[in-house]
């Protein structure tokens, strides 16, 4: 992806040098050329014809749309992470990142992945606007308190990276670094599996605990007498109190754990207690890591 | 050095049929001495007047913002940022931009040149409204007093965007006090651009229409328009900003229910047509220094009229291209994105309209000329690399990075404030009565040329490199290109220093000046310099397209140009 | 009296009202803006959170909006009619007219007053004091910051008018003949429809969103 991201670049690199050569060319000839050789000279009569200045009005036009093409393209296949690709969460909190991995291994302002597979990150902010970005990758997202948001980038190369926040967050913005580390598929197993007295629970797992310390059982159980039932919900398309349809992604579960008055399941009431204030992002990402694993034949 | 007034012996051609022009110098009854004393001027009604006393202040915050950036890049000499503490370092590019956008290149030429040119230039006796101009600047410093205030009870370090929730809920500085700075300076905007309108549309000489106006006319006409539109949204996006912060209440507040990104949508509604605020008057600087420096009218006049109006429209439409990664809808972006593409067209067609000038013209290479090239050429550059930065899937790398920081830097320091320069040298005759030294004119451009590319070129490599903006602390790798910028500062700092000297000297020892030293065409070159109080003795009667210079080959010939070149009734 | 009489920028006297309107309806633009913009903030927030925002609605004192809503056109209608004074140069019927703007415009923000009185006693008003005795539903204090906000934007841009107004009353009392007076009565009128205008929008967006209108 970041070559594709390259290729733009140089291209309007390419494009602006040759334009900005044609015009400091052209002022610095016609300078010249028609520099004042007497006091009181006058200018030249030279009419400028009206195709020419339709030429220039429409053959740049020409050019930026397809330049907007191309970028727009490129954008679509950035916010795309093909299938398969590994979830990782990211919390950004002034001033610094904490990376979860779905087996449990917590890291801070640092992310390993392995090469060769697409990862996609989930992120937001306990507290102002960051912005996740890996230059080297070629790409960035603002991390946002209240929120979700994602990205997803594929390393290629082994090596180690740098990881900036690029949204201006306060005293320590400047130090809000850290590293992204790209193992081979096989050294990235190995320190995964390492439990070097910082790995957790797999997320799931503290979910599940979580889920029962919270009696979340009480309303969401087996079938939807009180509350629907979370078997095979996420990924899977909803129908609101008010008619709309939703997806029942990460964002979704966030939001109706913390403020589920936003989005009530049709022929259901607003009757859940929001959890806003009383989870920890940490908490909420535990929860919907455990609803991930509830399939449909979960059993009874 | 060419001695320009050699120049005006000649044949300068009359645009009007009933102006009375003398050009007697120092002594002759000029709005500069009808009264003297402190309360003349802070009491004046005088367009003239107040255009130097929003001269007099802009160049205060000028140097007290330039002075924020010297210290900035003192600190990026080293990687870890040594000098400063983080927090300071924060405070200082914050005011810098807070003090620059608002408090001077917002203002500067529509309160400078705008304010002393266009009641000249339509033929007028002052603008419609002459005491809401001079509560336009009482309003004015009243906000740069709050802003000021701010700076020293310690500092504001929100960057001059002040993003929620860091500015609403977190900041510990003084937000409220720049911000309420920031909300009153809107004030004396939104006066200055009301009073323009009105005066272009209901005040024009007898015989000027709309198509014999001077393109610096169109340029402030159009600016106005997005002051007056686009202004009073800043102004209430603060008074939420502020009723969050003094009450915490929860507008952009996510934990209230509030929305973060719809602060940054308000916000940049208004300043993203703020940067044609400050770049139009530049434009139209350059039309007229182009017309009088190769003495002919400039081409393409309706394509730059029009593209003045185009720019002002199109630009209320591009605010999204500021947030592609900040959470709006990707079909939004895309809207914002081609729209963005869209507006880079009618920059484009100015700047082949000028070239295009120099064709078959006679090019002289005074001062404002040198300034004028400069700015063409500096502008391209940043214009282009607009485009960069349009295109969403390239936004994404390089947005808050040092790319975005040269890019702006290119088209507001490089386009704009040479603009400024080159209107203040190419009237500053007219303004004072006086010349300015032309030696030292011509090499202040030269020494502000070099420095500026030196300081903001490097910056575009580090940007694409990844060098995130608003960081004291950077990469050790990317040392060089860092102290390659602050050299280039330096230089550019003696380059704005040495013409504040010269002016300063002219005013006492500078040559007197003839009424119209450039041998220029425009109304404000039939009257003396300085001008009368009230400009004209007899109202003009205007008969003649702007910009009617004689032209080589018989009157035929120039009549039939006017005609190809005149705009269907 | 000069009727020719103008400002010493203008030609004549017709170039300076002509100035004058324009300058009145350009800034009356800027206010529109101004309005504009944080009315969008209230329509993106009202979309979202459609319910609470019904809640909020519905604790607001219906009949003292309606009341005020009568009492600001009826304050339009006097408005214009002392325009009309004055076109005819009926010095004493503009004051009358004048005062009872001026008057009409003190019972819209003495009642607000009231209005506002009652919201801080339910303990409505945004920031540390807020806690509604019954619970409402959520997102309640986002739409009575915008309530506080608009109406207070609102009230504000009356007490400017009124103040203007006096102003003129005063001018008009010890000065009949002033050639200025039609076009400054005219210009503030214009500027009063307008501050009646924004209020004839406010007070349906906020005051009738819910189903449930007077009855409550």
């Amino acid at each position: 992806m970041a070559g594709a991201v390259d290729g733009l670049f140089w291209f309007l690199a390419a494009l602006s040098a040759a334009l900005s050569v044609l015009i400091f060319g052209l002022l610095i000839a016609f300078a010249i050329r028609y520099r004042r050789r007497a006091p009181g000279e006058r200018a030249g009569v030279a009419r400028i014809p009206l195709g020419l200045e339709l030429a220039w009005t429409f053959i740049p036009l020409g050019i930026v749309l397809a330049i907007f093409g191309w970028g727009a393209e490129l954008f679509i296949r950035q916010l795309t992470p093909p299938p398969g690709a590994m979830t990782v969460y990211a919390l950004g909190r002034q001033w610094m990142w904490e990376v979860q991995h779905l087996g449990g291994r917590r890291e801070i302002n640092e992310l390993h992945v392995p090469t060769g597979r697409p990862v996609r990150l989930i992120m937001t902010s306990e507290d102002v606007i960051h912005s996740f970005f890996v230059p080297a990758f070629r790409v960035k997202r603002d991390v946002l308190p209240g929120r979700y948001t994602t990205l997803w980038f594929d390393a290629v190369r082994a090596g180690e990276y740098h990881l900036f926040c690029a949204e201006y967050c306060g005293t320590k913005h400047s130090a809000m670094i850290g590293r992204i580390v790209a193992l081979p598929p096989e050294a990235f197993g190995t320190w995964l599996a390492r439990d070097e007295g910082d790995a957790g629970q797999p997320l799931a797992t503290a979910g599940e605990r979580l889920f029962g310390a919270l009696s979340c059982t009480t309303c969401h159980g087996r079938d939807d007498t009180r509350g629907p039932s979370l078997n095979g919900l996420f990924g899977r398309a909803v129908r609101l109190r008010d008619g709309s349809v939703t997806t029942a992604d990460e964002g979704y579960l966030r939001e109706s754990i913390l403020q589920p008055a936003a989005k009530v399941s049709a022929g259901f009431r607003d009757e859940m207690p929001p959890y806003q204030g009383r989870l920890s992002e940490l908490q909420v990402l535990q929860l919907i890591a455990y609803i991930q694993t509830l399939g449909a034949a979960a059993p009874p | 050095m060419t001695d320009a007034d050699a120049d005006a012996e000649t044949d300068t051609g009359t645009a009007t049929t009933a102006a009375t022009v003398t050009t007697d110098a120092a002594g002759a009854k000029s709005y500069l001495n009808a009264g003297f004393g402190v309360t003349s001027w802070l009491l004046t009604r005088d367009h003239k007047r107040i255009g130097i006393l929003f001269l007099v202040t802009l160049t205060l915050f000028f140097f007290v913002g330039g002075l924020f950036a010297v210290l900035m890049r003192i600190e990026l000499l080293t990687p870890p940022g040594e000098i400063f503490q983080s927090e300071t370092y924060n405070k200082l590019f914050t005011m810098h931009g807070v003090i620059m956008i608002f408090f001077f290149l917002i203002p500067s030429i529509p309160t400078v040149l705008g304010n002393f040119l266009i009641p000249i230039m339509i033929g007028a006796r002052d603008l419609a409204f002459p005491r809401l101009n001079l509560l336009s600047w009482y309003v004015f410093v009243a906000g740069g007093l709050f802003t000021l205030a701010a700076v020293v009870a310690g500092g504001v370090d929100t960057g001059w965007t002040f993003y929620t929730p860091y500015s609403s809920v977190y900041a510990n500085s003084r937000v409220v006090l720049a911000g309420v700075g920031v909300f009153i300076s809107g004030f004396s905007s939104i006066l200055t651009g009301l009073n323009f309108l009105t005066t272009i549309h209901t005040m024009r000489a007898p015989g000027l229409t709309w198509f014999r106006l001077p393109l610096f006319v169109w340029s402030i006409y159009a600016t106005s328009i997005i002051m007056v539109l686009g202004t009073p949204v800043i102004t209430i996006t603060l008074v939420l900003l502020l009723l969050e912060r003094t009450l915490q209440i929860g507008f952009f507040n996510p934990s209230l229910g509030g929305d973060p990104v719809l602060f940054q949508h308000l916000f940049w509604f208004y300043s993203h047509p703020a940067v044609y605020i400050m770049i139009l008057p530049g434009m139209g600087v350059i039309s007229e220094l182009i017309a009088a420096f190769t003495r002919k009218r400039v081409v393409g006049y309706p394509f730059i009229a029009f593209s003045s109006i185009a720019i002002a429209v199109l630009g209320f439409l591009v605010w999204g291209h500021h947030m592609f990664v900040a959470g709006q809808s990707v079909y939004a972006g895309m809207v914002f994105s081609l729209l963005s593409f869209l507006v880079a067209v009618p920059s484009g067609i100015k700047v082949f309209n000028w070239t295009a000038t120099l064709y078959k013209g006679s090019v002289s290479f005074q001062t404002p000329m040198l300034y004028a090239f400069g700015f063409i050429g500096l502008f391209t550059i940043g214009g282009l690399t607009g485009l960069f930065l349009a295109a969403m899937g390239l936004d994404i790398h390089v947005h808050d990075t040092y790319f975005v920081v040269a890019h702006f830097h290119y088209i507001m320091v490089g386009g704009m404030v040479m603009a400024f320069l080159g209107g203040i040298h190419f009237w500053w005759p007219k303004i004072t009565g006086k010349l300015y030294p032309e030696g030292w004119g011509r090499l202040s451009a030269l020494i502000i040329f070099v420095g500026f590319n030196l300081t903001f070129f490097p910056q575009f490599i580090l940007g694409y490199l990844g060098m995130p903006r608003r960081y004291h602390a950077y990469p050790e790798e990317l040392q060089i290109l860092n102290v390659l910028s602050t050299a280039g500062a330096s230089i550019l700092g003696v380059g704005y220093v040495i013409p504040l000297i010269y002016l300063f000297w002219s005013m006492r020892y500078g040559r007197t000046a003839g009424a119209n030293p450039w041998a220029a065409q425009g109304l404000e070159w039939q009257v003396p310099s300085p001008p009368p109080v009230d400009n004209f003795e007899t109202r003009p009667t205007v008969t003649d397209e702007a910009y009617a210079y004689p032209m080589r080959g018989d009157p035929a010939v120039q009549e039939g140009m006017r005609k190809t070149t005149e705009m269907p009734p | 009296m000069n009727r020719d009489a103008h400002a010493h920028q203008f030609d004549t006297a017709e170039q300076q009202d002509a100035a004058a309107r324009l300058g009145m309806w350009t800034f009356l633009l800027t206010e529109v803006l101004l309005f504009g913009g944080i009315l969008t903030g209230y329509a993106i927030y009202r979309a979202e959170h459609g319910d609470a925002f019904t809640a909020g609605s519905a604790r607001l004192d219906f009949w003292l909006g309606f009341i005020n809503t009568a009492i600001l056109i009826a304050s339009s209608l006097t408005m214009a009619l002392g325009v009309h004074a004055a076109e005819h140069r009926r010095h004493r019927l503009l004051m009358f007219f004048l005062a009872a703007t001026m008057l009409l415009g003190a019972a819209f923000l003495g009642i607000k007053a009231i209005e506002y009185a009652h919201k801080i006693h339910e303990r409505l008003l945004p920031g540390p004091l807020f806690a509604p005795a019954a619970p409402g539903a959520r997102r309640l204090e986002l739409f009575f910051s915008f309530y506080f906000a608009l109406t207070g934007m609102h009230a504000l841009h009356m007490l400017i008018g009124i103040a203007i107004l006096a102003v003129l009353l005063v001018m008009v009392a010890r000065r009949p003949d002033a050639p200025s007076i039609h076009r400054r009565i005219e210009v503030t009128g214009l500027y009063w429809h307008f501050v009646d205008i924004v209020w004839i929008f406010l007070f349906p967006l906020l005051y009738l969103l819910g189903p449930a209108g007077p009855a409550r």
